[in-house]
């Protein structure tokens, strides 16, 4: 499988009145073609940041600053010019975003919000793009797909505007899907039903998915890789049944205990213990180390590499400092 | 649709009449009334011309008569200009419409223009720049600014004719007569869109920096679209919709002419004609106009809710 998307090395930082954030902080990433990631991690760890970013949806931001390399497909997406990173967004690398309620125009119809990346990239007529939006709605599993083009968002549930939303993003039949959090906002027995969605789309088309999310269930029924992040950088990533079958970071191994196992009868569920740490101009450190049981001395001082030490399996964490595999 | 039409007009009579109710016990209570106010006039003298007015009525039997006569579309007689009310009304209001309009036009012409621009370009010089011209433009007094571009455009420049709405003496027909009313109305114009395009211009930058914010932008972006058409088509049809509140007061400041602009540059509007009653006590004209003023205030909020239903599908009404 040859790689779509690389993301080298990948910096964003917000400067601010208070200090610099830095959100994404020297993250590398591949997907490869046809392939799942998932970039798991509580709110506010950067994963939003990295897709944003990898979309060039954060250009005009104040005070923002973004440096590395993103490759698709062998370009730059970052040093690319305007036109053609718009030729490339929403045709080869489309999104799909946490809010399905807010992220509609209230005032334009769903087949006039469907139409218009069809008629921008396909360059069809806006006769050919109604029928292939009727299509569409079709084709993600809503019913009465005439009389959906013609309703406003506030006239659709949740589910059927994140139905909506995917159908926008593979109109154009895009190479790389990102998700941000795309069931976070919606009720469960919804949530599975988007997720099928999305695996049955990918399973026809043969798209890679960039998924963000903070659900380890949606992680171990999605991924083929998945990446851990904490505080803007990555603390672990590999193979979706090594990961999940013996992780290695202690954030990892936290994450993986305060989830419910079913079958498994629990007074309360385990929580790591304290708070991700302010964004805010930080020092060179482990940044999980006040969390982490295992905390030493090293960790409070000097940051930990992200090192290969399986061959499916990377990890950052001075626990395992000399256990790098050097392949 | 037309339920809720019928509904708003039977809310709206009721309005009305509760309006000029206040309005008429408002003009009728004040002490003091056209004749009281002409001290030449011996005390037999008044007494026989509140006879003749009927103002020696009891209040109630008096507004009474009013309404009779209002229904009929008969506002009263001016007593101090010693002509029917609608007929003055239809003398003035049309010049002070001219002004309004196009003062209006402009003024949103460019608030719209400017506000997208400097939200769109939220900190930059241009958004400052703006920021700087607004607030002069807003702090300074009409009379002032008015005044002070009389002095250097009409008496140091000689570009335009310092007031009035045709050259003194002047019988000038058809076309002619047209340039020359635009060769006037320019300047109050130019001073009536300078004080109003200030605040307008805020309030559409704010608008506009809150819906840029919105999912929706960045979802028309993460579309591809052209950033002329995320700003055209998505950001500004929602940073509109809560301008129409607006243009519901819109329409009875079209009609309802300047006070001061208008005494500035000598326009033979309805605002001046206002003011001179209110010196003389010509309360029929008072209470016509501001009877009006409130039948327009009623008929804009409707216009408004009607239009607010047109531009936003999430608005129902009922």
């Amino acid at each position: 499988m040859s790689t779509l998307l690389e993301i080298d090395q990948l910096n964003t930082y917000f400067h601010t009145e208070e200090g610099t954030i830095k959100a994404v902080d020297d993250v590398s990433l591949r997907v490869l073609q046809g392939e799942t990631v998932c970039i798991v991690g509580e709110s506010g760890c950067g994963k939003s940041v990295t897709a944003l970013s990898v979309m060039g949806l954060l250009q005009g931001t104040t005070g923002i600053e973004i440096g590395g390399k993103i490759h698709f497909e062998g370009e730059d997406l970052l040093s690319m010019d305007r036109h053609h990173l718009r030729a490339i967004r929403g045709n080869e690398i489309a999104m799909i975003f946490q809010e399905p309620m807010s992220s509609l125009n209230p005032v334009l119809t769903i087949g006039e919000q469907m139409m218009e990346p069809l008629v921008e990239h396909l360059k069809i007529s806006k006769k050919e793009a109604r029928k292939r939006a009727i299509e569409l709605i079709e084709q993600v599993g809503i019913s009465r797909p005439e009389q959906i083009a013609k309703s406003y968002p506030h006239e659709l549930s949740g589910g059927m505007l994140q139905r909506v939303m995917i159908a926008i993003a593979i109109s154009c039949n895009p190479k790389l899907l990102i998700a941000d959090e795309p069931t976070t906002a919606l009720d469960v027995t919804i949530q599975a039903q988007i997720l099928d969605t999305m695996r049955q789309i990918k399973a026809e088309s043969g798209m890679s998915i960039l998924l963000i999310t903070h659900d380890l269930g949606v992680v171990a029924e999605m991924a083929d890789y998945v990446i851990v992040m904490y505080a803007g950088k990555i603390v672990e990533q590999g193979e979706v049944t090594a990961l999940f079958e013996s992780p290695k970071h202690p954030y990892t191994q936290g994450l993986l205990k305060s989830k419910p196992v079913l079958g498994q009868r629990q007074d309360s569920l385990y929580s790591i213990p304290g708070q991700v740490p302010n964004l805010l101009d930080l020092q060179p450190s482990c940044y999980f180390y006040e969390r982490c049981e295992h905390c030493m001395e090293i960790c409070r001082s000097k940051e930990p590499r992200l090192d290969k030490i399986e061959s499916s399996q990377s990890v950052a964490c001075w626990l395992y400092e000399g256990a790098a595999i050097h392949a | 649709m037309s339920t809720y039409i019928s509904k708003r007009l039977i809310y709206m009579a009721v309005i009305l009449l509760a309006a000029s109710l206040l309005i008429f016990c408002l003009y009728a209570l004040t002490p003091g009334d056209f004749i009281s106010g002409n001290i030449k006039l011996t005390p037999e003298r008044k007494a026989e011309l509140r006879e003749i007015y009927g103002l020696n009525k009891p209040v109630l039997e008096r507004y009474a008569l009013w309404m009779k006569n209002a229904f009929q579309g008969d506002f009263g007689y001016s007593l101090a200009q010693q002509k029917p009310v609608l007929s003055l009304f239809n003398d003035y209001i049309w010049n002070s419409f001219l002004l309004a309009a196009a003062s209006t036009f402009l003024t949103w012409f460019i608030a719209v223009i400017v506000g997208v621009v400097s939200a769109y370009k939220q900190y930059s010089w241009f958004d400052t720049l703006v920021l700087v011209i607004v607030f002069a433009a807003m702090s300074l007094p009409s009379f002032f600014i008015g005044l002070f571009l009389i002095k250097i455009v009409a008496v140091d420049l000689k570009w335009l004719p310092p007031g009035g709405m045709i050259t003194t003496g002047s019988n000038a027909t058809g076309w002619a007569y047209v340039k020359e009313v635009i060769h006037h109305m320019t300047l109050p114009v130019i001073v009536m869109t300078i004080l109003g395009v200030g605040s307008l211009t805020r309030y559409f930058r704010t608008n506009m920096i809150d819906v840029i914010k919105q999912d929706y932008i960045r979802t028309a972006r993460a579309k591809g679209l052209k950033e002329s058409k995320v700003l055209f088509s998505h950001a500004l049809r929602n940073a509109l919709l809560p301008a129409i509140t607006l243009v519901g007061f819109e329409l009875p400041a079209l009609f309802g002419g300047s006070l001061i602009i208008e005494k500035i540059f000598n326009w033979p509007g309805i605002g001046q004609l206002y003011m001179s009653s209110f010196s003389l006590r010509d309360y029929p004209l008072l209470m016509g106009f501001t009877m009006l003023i409130a039948i327009l205030t009623v008929i804009g909020t409707l216009i408004s809710d009607l239009l607010y239903h047109i531009a936003d599908p999430r608005v129902r009404l009922h």
